[in-house]
């Protein structure tokens, strides 16, 4: 889950490191308003994407009708198709300086990773391909925590602020990432002020998903993912279901196989209209899937494709079975199924809905994909 | 992380729903379960097997081997840590949706103490003929039959389909690895495909990827000085970038974690990388019938 500025900041606060001060507004004349008090200002547009600056969401006022004028035009952008609804306006500050920070998960080395970098101001991928040297690694022992001795030890020699002051963000900056179950957190830019301060000017943050349950309080301030209305529908059911713009309706189990079978209409010559799963925990969650997959009026035939491991097809045929003759819907179905209850699982496809499963998941997709072109008007 | 019917396993969780079901599966098929864990009924017998209060206790009594377990996310973090300080040397995690920091933590403790954690969010490992650990089809014969191919997998279900399609060709598998879907796991595909390299029962190797993450570029480079066959599948070449297709781990941001760079990888390394599974499996044939 990811958290905008204005909603990542107050964790920085929360820390002790200095930002801006700031106010979030949805209006044009919030934002004078918010100017008026703060004075000389940056209007910044609050969406769950990076580039903001080169897409015109990021602009100076020197007063409050600038800012008014500014928030106007920016609360009319869509910046990577999100569209504009909310602006932090913050003061400006005398910047001597930018240098970079985050703290993240690290797959290369299990654990959280410091990355810092005195030379800032441009992201993290374009640091590491034109300063490699600049940018720190500090690998940490997650049940120690950041050392600072460690990290003093990591820092280079000559530094454009306080040594002190850095390893004290830094360490600060580590407990916002421990405490929150943050996936990442950064600050780009991190800038030492005309008077030697350390301000972060930008922060951001991804949530771990599967830390949602133990940070619920948390969770409510950051964005939700961008659903359709049988996205929202799933996900209210505990199912993992993406929209697509294809014609074959998949209901599969578990990421991999799902994905899978994805990959095989499209190598077939046909396109999927949605990804959905119900492995795992969500193996008796047949029916509502169905009903979510057929709910998609460019649906022209539908494939199911299981392959039980914990998740018994029997009970997920079953499933499809009641849902299939509750719903008595007009686009054809194929079946492929096999693994943990397979033999049950086939009978029941055969007996109640009079169709033979394939025994090739090949098969079964190439006929999808043949039904779907072959019902285009 | 290849498991022999020889080695003692202790089910942590096992008088919940699964991991009762489950654990009278593993033993039928062969498994050495020798009890299980539960604190709120230890000195009880289930399934005819003695429970513990904890992993330690259950160490104290009795050697063992792996644990193996049937744990909801937010326990996973104790009772890993628990099998960790039994000195235990492979615990397999099977819980999806377990917080990554946790799962950091639990690898930071196993690195000491040189345990091995399978997973998290794998559906286990398959010796086949021999014992089976986690939720896999292993008794099904259609899906596992004794033969040469080692297969590694994030995925338990496109592992399934796999070893499905290496029977369909009349090939077997000799060592099934799940290595679990999360973006920070303890045993890598690299991991997974050294052990199989290592193992005389194996002759090649059915590499299974997805989208997301770096561990089919690293295996990638181990692959490179391996004299047995491997074909690799990716999942994923026809998922949207940008979104989690399911798995934690499988998800393309920008260019990194991409099927194109996987696949450049791979094939770079002399691994054949086929467009279905069942093409992973002809493939295979081809190759060991020369």
């Amino acid at each position: 889950m990811n958290f905008e500025e204005h909603a990542a900041k107050p964790l920085l606060r929360a820390v002790g490191i200095e930002t801006p001060a700031g106010r979030l507004a949805t209006t044009a004349d919030e934002a004078a308003a918010a100017a008026a008090a703060i004075g000389p200002c940056v209007v910044k547009a609050q969406v769950p994407t990076g580039k903001r600056g080169k897409a015109g969401g990021i602009r100076l006022a020197g007063d409050a009708d600038e800012a008014r004028r500014h928030a106007a035009d920016i609360l009319r952008l869509s910046i990577a198709d999100y569209p504009v609804t909310r602006v932090l306006v913050e003061a400006q500050v005398p910047i001597a300086h930018e240098m970079y920070a985050a703290v993240l998960n690290d797959p290369a080395s299990k654990g959280p990773l410091l990355l810092f970098s005195a030379e800032g101001g441009m992201d993290v991928e374009e640091i590491a391909a034109t300063r490699p040297h600049a940018l720190i690694r500090v690998p940490v022992d997650i049940r120690k925590g950041l050392q600072p001795a460690v990290l003093e030890a990591a820092l280079p020699p000559a530094l454009p602020c306080d040594r002190g002051a850095l390893v004290d963000l830094l360490t600060r900056l580590y407990a916002a990432y421990a405490e929150n179950d943050a996936e990442l957190i950064e600050i780009n830019p991190l800038v030492v002020t005309a008077d030697g301060r350390l301000l972060a000017l930008d922060c951001k943050l991804t949530l771990d998903d599967s830390a949602v349950p133990r940070r619920q309080a948390l969770s409510l301030s950051g964005t939700p993912d961008r659903l359709t209305a049988l996205e929202t529908r799933a996900g209210a059911l505990g199912l993992k279901f993406i929209e697509l713009d294809g014609a074959v309706g998949v209901l599969a189990n578990g990421a991999g196989l799902t994905m899978t079978t994805m990959d095989a209409i499209r190598h077939y010559g046909g396109a999927p209209a949605n990804f959905m799963e119900i492995g795992g925990e969500s193996y008796t969650k047949a029916k509502p899937a169905l009903e979510i997959v057929l709910a998609n009026p460019n649906v022209r035939c539908l494939l199911v494709n299981f392959c039980g491991a914990f998740a018994r097809t029997d009970v997920m045929a079953g499933g499809v079975i009641d849902a299939w003759l509750a719903l008595k819907p007009s686009v054809p179905v194929f079946f492929t199924i096999h693994g943990t209850g397979e033999d049950e699982a086939v009978a029941m496809v055969r007996e109640r809905l009079g169709i033979e499963p394939f025994d090739l998941m090949d098969d079964a997709v190439k006929a999808a994909v043949a039904a779907a072109s072959g019902a285009r008007p | 992380m290849i498991i022999r019917r020889s080695e003692t396993v202790l089910v942590q969780g096992i008088t919940g729903k699964q991991g009762t079901f489950w654990s009278e599966r593993m033993r039928d098929y062969g498994t050495r379960i020798i009890g299980g864990v539960n604190p709120k009924r230890a000195g009880e017998t289930h399934l005819d097997l003695p429970v513990w209060a904890t992993a330690r206790a259950a160490a104290k009594e009795t050697n063992v081997d792996v644990a193996v377990m049937f744990i909801p996310p937010m326990g996973v973090k104790e009772a890993a840590l628990d099998a960790i300080d039994a000195g235990i040397g492979k615990i397999v995690c099977l819980t999806e949706h377990v917080p990554v920091h946790d799962t950091m933590y639990v690898l930071a403790a196993a690195r000491e103490r040189g345990a091995r954690l399978i997973g998290p969010n794998t559906a286990g490992v398959v010796t086949v003929d021999e014992c089976f650990v986690g939720f896999m089809p292993a008794f099904n014969p259609r899906v596992f039959r004794k033969g040469s191919v080692g297969v590694v997998s994030r995925s338990g279900s496109l592992g399934t389909l796999l070893c499905l399609n290496l029977v369909q060709a009349g090939l077997g598998v000799s060592a099934f690895v799940g290595i679990g879907g999360d973006p920070i796991i303890g045993t890598t595909t690299r991991d997974a495909l050294m052990s199989l390299d290592a193992d005389p029962d194996t002759a090649a190797v059915a590499l299974v990827g997805e989208i997301g993450g770096a561990m089919e570029e690293e295996a990638a480079e181990y692959a490179r000085t391996m004299t047995k066959p491997v074909a690799a599948f990716i999942a994923g070449a026809a998922s949207p970038p940008g979104k989690k297709m399911g798995h934690a781990g499988a998800i393309v941001m920008g260019d990194k974690g991409s099927y194109a760079g996987k696949r450049a990888a791979l094939e770079a390394a002399g691994v054949r990388v086929c467009a279905t599974p069942s093409a992973v499996a002809d493939d295979l044939r081809q190759r060991l019938a020369r």
